[in-house]
Order: C-alpha cells, then sequence, then structure tokens
C-alpha cells in the first residue's frame, strides 16, 4: 500500500528554522513497524534524515517521537495501526532541544535522572556470603517502575515539563519510587528530602498526559500518588 | 591536528562487560567510557531469560555440575581452566549484583529465584555424574527483563562512582604500536569532532555482530565494531566460525523469544502439532541446547512438516498457550508482548510462529582469564589491551554458549579485566602518542564523505546479509562458504564505490551506518573464511560435508588474521582440557 508522511526536519547547519517535508511511499505493508518507514525514507530515498534507534523492539528507549501528536516509540507501532487517512506525522519529541531532525538533546533528561540519587543506598553491610532477602510481593512491587526504559516520552509530554523547566520530570520521580520503596534501600530520606519541594513532585498535578504515553505502560500517576502519600506520612 | 584528552584507562562499550569493568576502576585512575549510544540503550538491556550460578535456591546443584554442563554446551572447544574460574565464581557474581541493587525475582524463602534453561542439567544419581541427568532451576531471573535491570544496575552504580561517559562517541581505531596499545581514536557523533583519547590502558566491550544476518535478535547498533577494528589492526581473532543461531525468533522480524519460555514450560511444535524435539533429544527434548534445536527446526522445515508464511518463508510453533495466562502474564510479559504486538498473536491462546535466529557470537577477540588481549597464538600479549564480553574470547563459550552464560561471562571477566586493569597501572607510564595518530581515520571519513560513487551502504549491508543467511548459516557446506567467500571480495570492491548523502558534521548517522558496514564485512570475512577451513561439525558450526565431530584433527582453537591484500592466515592454539575428556554429546 501506499503511504505518506510528513516529518519535522531541521538540520542545523542548513537550516535557520525547522521545517515540514512529505514524503510519499508507494510500496510498504500495513506489518511494518514506523521505524521501518524511517529506515526505507533513510536507505531509500534521503540519507540525511536522522533519527536515534537501536533494538527495534521496544526495549532500548532511543526511538522516542512525537507521532500524529503523541510521544510514542518508532519500533514499537505497526501501521495498521495508525490512521492512515491524513499523512502520518512525525516529530521530534517536544520540550527538549533539537539537535538534527529527530534528534533531541537528552542531556537535561539524564542530568535530572541522576539527581534522585538513583541507586541503592545501602547503611547494612549485606550478609556476606548470600542475597539479601526480600519477599517475591516486595521485589514485585519494584517491576513495574523497573521496566523503565528511560526513553523521556513522558517527560517531554508533561505539562508542568513544558511551563517549568526545572521541574524534575515524571521519569526521574518513577526512578525515586524505585528506591524509595525497595525494601533493601536505606537512602529513602535524602531522596524524599530531594522531591520534596515545589520543583519536585508537587509539580505534578496529575494531568496523566504521561501516562498516555508511556510506550512501557507503566503507570506512572500511581507511582507518584504513592511518594507523594509517603512524604505527607513522614511529615506526621 | 586533532584534539587529545588523556586518560588511564578508555573502556569502549557500556554494556554488561564495559560497565562492570568501570565499576571495578577505583577513583584515584581516570577512566573514559566510550559508547556509541546512551549507556542504557545499550543492547545488554534486551537480555530476557537470565543469569545463570549454581546457587541451589530451588533444589540441590552445585559449580561442578555447571561446568560440566558448560563444556558439554561448549561441544569440549571451551577452555576447561577458564570455564572452572567462571562457573565457580558465578555464585558470588550473582549475589553481588543482588548487593548492588538488581531487582532480582524471588522465591518463597525470599531468596533469588531460578528457573530452568537449554543445557543447564544435573546428574540424577550425584555418584553418577556422567549418568542420566535432567534439566535443573539455574537461571536467576528478573521477570523476563534480566539484561534490562543488569544494565541498570550496572548503569546506576556507575553514577553512584561518577564515572566519565562519553556517550554517543564513534571508536573508528584502536592505536596499537610494536605491541603496545595507547589509545582510541573516537568521533563525537553530535559534533563531528575526531578526538584521541590517549591513554594507558584500553578495554573492548563492544559486544556482537548479529547484524552480519538478516534474520537476527541482534540491535542495529551490533556490528561488531571491536572485533573489527582489532582484525584490521592486524591482531587475531579467535574461533569466528561459531555463531550460534538462537532457535525461537519471531518469525520474520528475528526479535528473541527467550529459551524463559521453553524453561517455563512451552514447547516447539510442527505442522501436525507433534512435539518434534522429542525425537532429537528424548531427555531434555525442548530443553536441549540452542545448536540443536536450531537445527531440529531446519530439519523440520526442510522436510516438509514447518508452517509456509504469508512471504513465502517457513515458520514452525513455540507455544506457551497451555502455562496459563497468570503464569505467561508474571513470568514472560514482555516476550509475550512482541509476539501481541508484532505478529498480532494471543500467546495465552494460540501457539508463536517461530525461526531460528542469528544471535550471538562465540569466537571474538582472543584472551587470557584477566582479559588481556593475546597478540598471537602461542600467547603473548599486547601491553595495556584488554577485552571483555561478547565480543571477547576466552574461551567459555567455545563452539556453543549456553543460554545465561553470557551474562555472567560479562560480570565475571567484567570484573576480572577491571581488577587486572588496576594492577597494571600501578606499574605503567603513559607512552607516547603521535600527534597524527588520528590522521588514518581522519582520511577514511573524509574519503567517504567526498565519495560519489553510486554505490549505497544500505545495499551493500543487505547484500551481505542475505548472502551470510544463505551460505554461512545454520549449515554449511565448501561450496556454499566459497560462494560467500567471492561475494565478501565482491562487496569489498563495490565498498570502494560507496557514497553518502549526508555530508555534514553534526549527527551523521549516514556516515556512522558507512563505517559500521565496513566493520561488518571485516566479521563476515573472518567468519566464512574461518567455517571453510574448519572441516568437521562442532556446535554451532555445522558442515554437511563433514558431518562429525573430529577431535583428533579439529580440537583446537582458530586464530585468524589478516594479511595484507591476501586471504587470511589461519593458525591454533590448543584447547586446555582439565577434568574432561571429549565425549559423544547426547541430550
Ligand atoms: C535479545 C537477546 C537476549 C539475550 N538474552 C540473554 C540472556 O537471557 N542471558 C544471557 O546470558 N545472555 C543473553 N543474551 C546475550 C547477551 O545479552 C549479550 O551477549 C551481552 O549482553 C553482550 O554484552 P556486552 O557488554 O558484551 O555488549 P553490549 O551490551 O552489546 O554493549 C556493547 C557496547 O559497546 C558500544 N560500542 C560498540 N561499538 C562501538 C564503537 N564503535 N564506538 C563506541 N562504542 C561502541 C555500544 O555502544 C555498547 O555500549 C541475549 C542477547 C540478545 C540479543
Ligand atoms: S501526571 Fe504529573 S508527571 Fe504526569 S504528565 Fe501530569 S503533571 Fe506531568
Ligand atoms: S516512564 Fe515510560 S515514558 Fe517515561 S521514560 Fe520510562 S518508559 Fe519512557
Ligand atoms: S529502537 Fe529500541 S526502543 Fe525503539
Amino acid at each position: 500500500m501506499q503511504i505518506q508522511v510528513r516529518i519535522l526536519r531541521y538540520n542545523p547547519e542548513k537550516d535557520s528554522k525547522p521545517f515540514y517535508q512529505d514524503f510519499t511511499l508507494p510500496d510498504v505493508s500495513p506489518d511494518w513497524r514506523l521505524l521501518d518507514v524511517l529506515h526505507e525514507i533513510k536507505w531509500k530515498y534521503d540519507g540525511t534524515l536522522t533519527f536515534r534507534r537501536s533494538c527495534a523492539h521496544g526495549i532500548c528507549g532511543s526511538d522516542g517521537m512525537k507521532v500524529n501528536g503523541k510521544n510514542r516509540l518508532a519500533c514499537s507501532i505497526l501501521l495498521k495501526d495508525l490512521n492512515m487517512n491524513n499523512p502520518i506525522l512525525i516529530e521530534p519529541l517536544p520540550a527538549m532541544p533539537i539537535i538534527k531532525d529527530l534528534v533531541v538533546d537528552m542531556t537535561g533528561f539524564f542530568q535530572k535522572y541522576e539527581v534522585v540519587k538513583p541507586y541503592l543506598i545501602t547503611k547494612t553491610p549485606p550478609p556476606s556470603d548470600h542475597e539479601r532477602l526480600q519477599s517475591n510481593e516486595d521485589a514485585e512491587k519494584l517491576f513495574e517502575s523497573a521496566k523503565c526504559i528511560l526513553c523521556g516520552c513522558c517527560t517531554s509530554s508533561c505539562p508542568s515539563t513544558w511551563t517549568n523547566e526545572n521541574y524534575i520530570g515524571p521519569a526521574a520521580l518513577l526512578k525515586a519510587y524505585r528506591f524509595v520503596f525497595d525494601t533493601r534501600d536505606e537512602g529513602a530520606d535524602e531522596r524524599l528530602d530531594i522531591i520534596d519541594n515545589p520543583d519536585g513532585i508537587w509539580r505534578c498535578h496529575t494531568i496523566f498526559n504521561c501516562i498516555e504515553t508511556c510506550p512501557k505502560e507503566i503507570n506512572i500517576t500511581w507511582h507518584l500518588s504513592q511518594l507523594k502519600k509517603r512524604i505527607s506520612t513522614r511529615e506526621m | 591536528m586533532s584534539i587529545i584528552k588523556t586518560f588511564d584507562v578508555v573502556i569502549i562499550g557500556a554494556g554488561g562487560a564495559g560497565l562492570r569493568a568501570a565499576v571495578e576502576i577505583p577513583k584515584e585512575y581516570s577512566c573514559a567510557v566510550l559508547s556509541k549510544v546512551f549507556p542504557p540503550r545499550s543492547h545488554t538491556g534486551t537480555a530476557q531469560g537470565g543469569v545463570c550460578a549454581a546457587l541451589g535456591n530451588m533444589e540441590e546443584d552445585s559449580p561442578e555440575n555447571h561446568v560440566f554442563d558448560t563444556i558439554k554446551g561448549s561441544d569440549y572447544l571451551g577452555d576447561q581452566d577458564k570455564i572452572e574460574i567462571m562457573c565457580y565464581d558465578a555464585v558470588r557474581a550473582i549475589i553481588e549484583l543482588e548487593h548492588m541493587g538488581l531487582p532480582f525475582s524471588r522465591n518463597a524463602e525470599g531468596k533469588i529465584a531460578q528457573r530452568k534453561f537449554g543445557g543447564h542439567t544435573k546428574p540424577v544419581d550425584p555418584n553418577e555424574p556422567f549418568g542420566k541427568r535432567v534439566p535443573v532451576d539455574r537461571a536467576c531471573y528478573s521477570a523476563d527483563r534480566t539484561g534490562h535491570v543488569m544494565l541498570q544496575t550496572l548503569y546506576e552504580n556507575c553514577i553512584k562512582n561518577s564515572v566519565n561517559f562519553f556517550s554517543e562517541y564513534f571508536v573508528t581505531e584502536i592505536i596499537i604500536e610494536n605491541g603496545i596499545c595507547k589509545g582510541v581514536v573516537a568521533f563525537d557523533i553530535s559534533t563531528g569532532e575526531i578526538i584521541i583519547f590517549h591513554s594507558k590502558v584500553v578495554m573492548v566491550a563492544t559486544g556482537g555482530y548479529g547484524r552480519v544476518y538478516r534474520i537476527t535478535s541482534n540491535a542495529h547498533v551490533g556490528t561488531g565494531d571491536g572485533t573489527a577494528l582489532i582484525y584490521n589492526a592486524g591482531l587475531p581473532l579467535e574461533d569466528m566460525e561459531f555463531y550460534q543461531f538462537h532457535p525461537t525468533g519471531l518469525w520474520r522480524l528475528g526479535i528473541l523469544v527467550s529459551e524463559a519460555a521453553r524453561g517455563e514450560g512451552g514447547i516447539l511444535k510442527n505442522k501436525d502439532g507433534e512435539r518434534f524435539m522429542a525425537r532429537y533429544a528424548p531427555s531434555v527434548m525442548d530443553l536441549a541446547p540452542r545448536d540443536m534445536v536450531s537445527r531440529a527446526i531446519i530439519t523440520e522445515i526442510r522436510e516438509g512438516r514447518g508452517i509456509k508464511g504469508s512471504d513465502g518463508t517457513d515458520y514452525v510453533f513455540l507455544d506457551v498457550s497451555h502455562l496459563g495466562k497468570k503464569i505467561i502474564d508474571e513470568k514472560l510479559p514482555e516476550i509475550t508482548g512482541f509476539a501481541r504486538t508484532y505478529l498480532g498473536v494471543e500467546p495465552t491462546k494460540e501457539p508463536i510462529p517461530i525461526q531460528p535466529t542469528a544471535h550471538y557470537a562465540m569466537g571474538g577477540i582472543p584472551t587470557n582469564e584477566n582479559c588481556e588481549v593475546f597478540l598471537n597464538e602461542t600467547g603473548d600479549i599486547v601491553k595495556g589491551l584488554y577485552a571483555a564480553g561478547e565480543c571477547a574470547c576466552v574461551s567459555v563459550h567455545g563452539a556453543n554458549r549456553l543460554g545465561t552464560n553470557s551474562l555472567l561471562d560479562l560480570v565475571v571477566f567484567g570484573r576480572r579485566g577491571g581488577k587486572a586493569i588496576n594492577k597494571f597501572l600501578q606499574s605503567v607510564e603513559l607512552s607516547g602518542i603521535n600527534r597524527d595518530a588520528a590522521d588514518k581515520s581522519k582520511y577514511a571519513m573524509q574519503n567517504i564523505l567526498e565519495k560519489s560513487g553510486n554505490e549505497k551502504v544500505y545495499a551493500i549491508r543487505t547484500e551481505l546479509q542475505e548472502s551470510m543467511m544463505d551460505f554461512c548459516g545454520i549449515f554449511r557446506n565448501e561450496n556454499d562458504l566459497k560462494k560467500m567467500v567471492d561475494k565478501i571480495k565482491e562487496l569489498k570492491e563495490k565498498y570502494k564505490n560507496i557514497s553518502v548523502q549526508d555530508k555534514g558534521k553534526i549527527f551523521n548517522t549516514d556516515l556512522v551506518e558507512a563505517l559500521e558496514l565496513d566493520n561488518l564485512i571485516s566479521n563476515a570475512e573472518s567468519t566464512v573464511y574461518g567455517a571453510l577451513n574448519r572441516k568437521e561439525s562442532r556446535g554451532a558450526h555445522d558442515r554437511e560435508d563433514f558431518p562429525a565431530r573430529d577431535d583428533v584433527n579439529w580440537l583446537k582453537h582458530t586464530f585468524i588474521s589478516k594479511n595484507g591484500g591476501q586471504e587470511p592466515v589461519i593458525k591454533y592454539k590448543p584447547v586446555t582440557i582439565t577434568k574432561y575428556q571429549p565425549m559423544e554429546r547426547k541430550y
């Protein structure tokens, strides 16, 4: 089948500002991933088209982009699941500086992630010759948050991020949850101190954009609400 | 003249092996980790099923069982002293990962949960190690995202240690002069700037090269740059002919469906619904090692018992539907999700169409047990050069790797490499480097950008991948391999006439793909020549014209190296055997 694609292009070496370019692909299959379409364009039509990708099956987090108005992974959408009446609109993730075409600068995103101390903090030394014990139930409480592939789709879809660039954002907060609720961790207080401020968790007004966009279907706001509860009980 | 940055240690690669080594380098040494993708995007994150150690958390098990399985799995080509090191260190390594914060699934006592995986067994009677063996719960896991959480955990520990990352830097050359490694040349993908990283030590941890095949479980970035750079630097590569096809890739796409699916009780079926593995491996059936299962699937298809897909290619079924929705959702959520998303198949109700997929390089950069890279087959080493992970060949996997042994290899040898580097740094000075050390890379890149030939990177790569599938895949023979040798010569000529459309400096992925293609062709070359040369069938290397294993002539490692413009040279290194004399490999 034939499809139309409209892509936001920007090459800082040539273009004064971003512009839309249309491509018509005469022969694609509805089973194709959107990533296959981008490759088709890059390999057969325009080698300058620039995007990140690696795993091609939704696990490395490279190819977050805005597709028909919603942040998604290009490798995790099939053409048959998209509305084909209009050209497929592909833009870079919003609220991050564009480096070139669909590649955005994620430096700020990773800095915020590092702020929440994304590693196990312990004071008690672990047992010398075996693992720490944890019930499977407690372990599973972490799994949904540990699924996060740091694609940035959530944070760049969050209206609070758009209006306040200091907001730490859902992905970093989700990471805070991952450790605060780990029964093995002893750094909850340090971490809660970091996120318990106006640019921290309280900027989240539960607008749910993040959940709608997360390609790993993580219920981000539920996790954030657990953090909010934890902070409130800590203060009491 | 290029910018020069100086470090004590440069690690190329931020997958499991590179990160585990980085964690080991103490703060008093400066260490740079270079990666062509952001560290958490590295391929280790796609690993699903597990990482093994004889913890014995679910049932009685022992490291010696693990040693024997790994040796037998390797079809006796693995070096037994190295295998002992890995399997005996496994328990400590897994516990260490837990202590670092890895969120494992747990058993009823709150210990790390374990499950079955292909080729991991124990004797029914502990006093009869060579008697009947049955599958054992040895793979430690976190649902089916083991590699993902392992990569996350190691990355987190690097952040904790303030490791210096250079993300989206592409290494184009490893600088080796007179047997001494002096650093690397890399370019910053986001600016195009070429930089010399001058260092006392370089560790190569660049992962595998599955992208030489059309159907593969490997990421697009899995182009084996490190093995190719070493080969192009004139150093030998070991056992490159041993390339593993995983039996269960999603049909058409190659996306992996982990062995965990069979470990949890999934069954392979042909078009008649028959559990065909019962004919090929009566005792362990679907949990036979990968080389055997892949061959069984292709045999079923060749004999007309596959299912023909819409595009004319064939597949067989992997059925997990009888496990029930609860187990599937709890233990195999990710992989069954792939079947749903990409093939529109509902695994709780219907079988999944699968075909073997190119998966893992057993061969690679030859190293000793401390990850020091060999200069030759006689055991001299390159000073300051280390390698670990899938790009290296210790050799612990021999002719066929067992599932879950790779993630283990990364953490055991990543750590050992890190420790050896620390020791080496105590006595070594930074050696001098030529200011023009980057010129070769610079010209090569300029040349690609300026060329106006009419060959396309995409077309050459596709031709390479298709012909590797056809001529150097699961079953091989002299005729096909010779065709592949000719094909490589032809593609090398074509490569000289490529042009790229993107001529810019900033984030030029067109250029990156061209450089990666060059590396793929080199890796295909060492693989094919090795395969043509080895006249026997062992593990993943199956020669239809030499169907038997030949221990008299071929119980030895291949060391292949480039020879100017001539055909590559092949030399040999003996296999180390400690306790287990080669036996017939039956399951
Ligand atoms: C789908 C899948 C599932 C798997 N499941 C399992 C499993 O369950 N258990 C198991 O034990 N094994 C499994 N394996 C195998 C295992 O995951 C890999 O062998 C292992 O992760 C490789 O790790 P690595 O650190 O060597 O390399 P990688 O993780 O591939 O990392 C390579 C690094 O090198 C960098 N790099 C490469 N080239 C360059 C360059 N030119 N310049 C700069 N940087 C560069 C990359 O950016 C990356 O950071 C699986 C493999 C696949 C493909
Ligand atoms: S729920 Fe919170 S984090 Fe998510 S989009 Fe809304 S404000 Fe942002
Ligand atoms: S929470 Fe979801 S959307 Fe956000 S970074 Fe993680 S995977 Fe991406
Ligand atoms: S390419 Fe890895 S998530 Fe899409």
